[in-house]
């Protein structure tokens, strides 16, 4: 059997793989701490209630709320925009962002602008589409695309870049067209690049949700926070939160399963 | 009718419509120049001339640097001469295509396909009827061994695997000649010694003329019908040595004086080399 010491080594030595089990472990102990944490300061009142809610309050807020509906409409509202925007940026961006990296004139015409773009805050363009389109879902929808959508091609471009010449001198060799080096070589060769590019994005656009519906919205997780600041309800802000973190999880996990699905022959 | 055709053993379509070449490859006054950044003309290849008879086992070996991987992309038309031109079966090459096949150093295997599709890329890119690539493909994967692989994926399958399904890949296409750019030289070497022995039987079988560059000379000997040797700086053809041992050779010929003699040959003609540059 296994001493602790050497299980002490092992954790201690840097790149060794370790059993399941002591990496759960690792896991659980972390969310413990910091659940503990939080257990201690607001139950035993080192921090007033008014800034740090109970976890029991954040639990009854989320009943509350989801008892009178509010929280399904509100989720459904921001699950709308991320998903309409993140659409909308992708089905452009995948196309585009491929052509650029596999052929040099695109990537020459667009490139400058792109990095120009790319390095905009987003925020600093929020009160430019508030003047332009309102304050309505188009207006989000916007701020989503804006967010994800120059960061996407750069980053598909970049994958397509980084398909092995070899791999396209190869088809040239088996006979194949210019057109079957885009659509059989390129196009396959990129996927798992492209999937993985559209999980990191995705994360960003959630961002950017909420940045669009603190300014101006009157729906949203984003925009109940900004309310429930005004209203001084702290576990309502808490709540807004955490389902965020888990939507974004969830919308992260189908992109790591949709990816071992249909991009099982990489790695 | 499918199984009909798929009962008939492959046979390979006859050779006799090139009947009237008698140079497979013929290479004439092909030289490579490159403009480094600094402004400097570097000369990969200088005014390299050379013939290779239909059939043939061509080898060219050489330093590196000696331009010799160069001269299979001019072949292969992957890239094009300053000077000279080449021709395949009489026809000058102009960009790549599936008449002259080539296996490259590294894995090339596409590896969203599995073996067997990878087989059938250049067969399904000519738009051949289903029935008739499927009696191709299963032809090769016996040729290379690998029938009750067909259906895996490139990263379930070794180095030494990976190569022959690129062999079998390139034959497929029925090229008038292969090209094969250092294919052993990832590999280890007692899997070199097994791929060395497939590609002389499967080459025996096919009829295919071959051009193989290695820096292996015990590699170049055991292979060859022809050897080239070539010198860097400028890369050109130094000597052209025919090697006279018998075929089938096993791996024992390493331990013949006639293959002993040749070697020793071209490790003059190679260290001559480095004498020059130093």
């Amino acid at each position: 059997m296994a001493t602790a010491r050497s299980w002490i080594n092992r954790c201690l030595t840097p790149k060794v793989g370790l059993p399941v089990k002591i990496i759960f472990a690792a896991s659980t102990l972390c969310w413990l701490a910091v659940l503990g944490l939080w257990v201690g300061l607001s139950y035993g009142g080192v921090v007033p209630n008014m800034f740090l809610p109970t976890p029991g309050a954040v639990f009854d807020a989320a009943v509350r709320l989801t008892n009178d509906g509010t929280l399904a409409k509100h989720v459904g509202a921001s699950l709308e925009v991320v998903l309409i925007g993140f659409a909308i940026s992708s089905l452009v961006a995948v196309p585009l962002g491929l052509l650029m990296g596999s052929f040099r004139i695109v990537q020459a015409f667009l490139e400058p602008l792109v990095n120009f773009i790319r390095y905009l805050p987003v925020t600093s363009f929020v009160p430019l589409f508030i003047l332009w389109i309102g304050i309505g879902l188009e207006q989000r929808v916007a701020v989503i695309i804006f967010g994800t959508f120059f960061q996407q091609l750069v980053m598909i471009a970049d994958v397509s870049k980084g398909v092995s010449k070899d791999l396209v001198n190869a088809s040239y060799t088996l006979g194949a067209t210019r057109r079957d080096v885009v659509f059989h070589v390129l196009g396959p060769a990129s996927l798992p690049g492209v999937l993985d590019t559209l999980r990191v994005t995705m994360g960003w656009a959630w961002t950017y949700l909420v940045v669009a519906e603190l300014v101006a919205a009157s729906s949203g997780l984003g925009y109940i926070s900004l309310k429930a600041m005004r209203g001084f309800q702290v576990d309502v802000i808490f709540l807004a939160i955490a389902i965020i973190g888990l939507l974004g999880l969830i919308t992260d996990q189908l992109f790591r399963l949709l990816r071992l699905r249909i991009a099982a022959w990489a790695q | 009718m499918g199984t009909v055709a798929s009962t008939k053993p492959y046979i390979m379509p006859a050779l006799s419509e090139y009947a009237a070449v008698e140079s497979r490859l013929k290479v004439e006054g092909v030289s490579l120049r490159y403009q480094s950044p600094s402004g400097e003309t570097f000369t990969a290849l200088d005014n390299v001339s050379f013939e290779v008879p239909d059939q043939q086992f061509a080898v060219i070996v050489g330093p590196s640097g000696c331009g010799k991987s160069s001269l299979l992309y001019l072949t292969a038309g992957l890239s094009e001469p300053s000077d000279g031109a080449i021709y395949v079966g009489g026809k000058k090459v102009d960009g790549p295509g599936a008449d002259r096949g080539m296996v490259f150093q590294s894995y090339t295997l596409f590896p969203w396909l599995t073996v067997r599709q990878n087989i059938e890329f250049g067969l399904k890119r000519r738009g051949l009827p289903g029935d008739e690539i499927n009696t191709i493909v299963e032809f090769y994967l016996n040729e290379v061994g690998l029938a009750k692989f067909a259906q895996h994926y490139p990263k379930q399958l070794s180095g030494g695997m990976m190569q022959r399904v690129a062999i079998a890949r390139a034959l497929a296409n029925d090229p008038q000649i292969l090209l094969m750019d250092e294919p052993f030289g990832a590999l280890d070497s007692q899997t070199r010694l097994q791929m060395q022995q497939l590609l002389l039987q499967v080459w025996g079988n096919a009829k295919k003329t071959v051009v193989f560059v290695t820096h292996d000379i015990d590699e170049a000997i055991l292979l060859a019908d022809r050897i080239y040797v070539m010198g860097a700086r400028p890369g050109r053809i130094k000597e052209v040595l025919d090697v006279p041992i018998d075929r089938p050779r096993s791996m024992d010929v390493v331990m013949e004086p006639e293959f002993i003699r040749m070697k020793r040959r071209i490790l003059e003609l190679l260290h001559d080399d480095l004498a020059e540059v130093h």
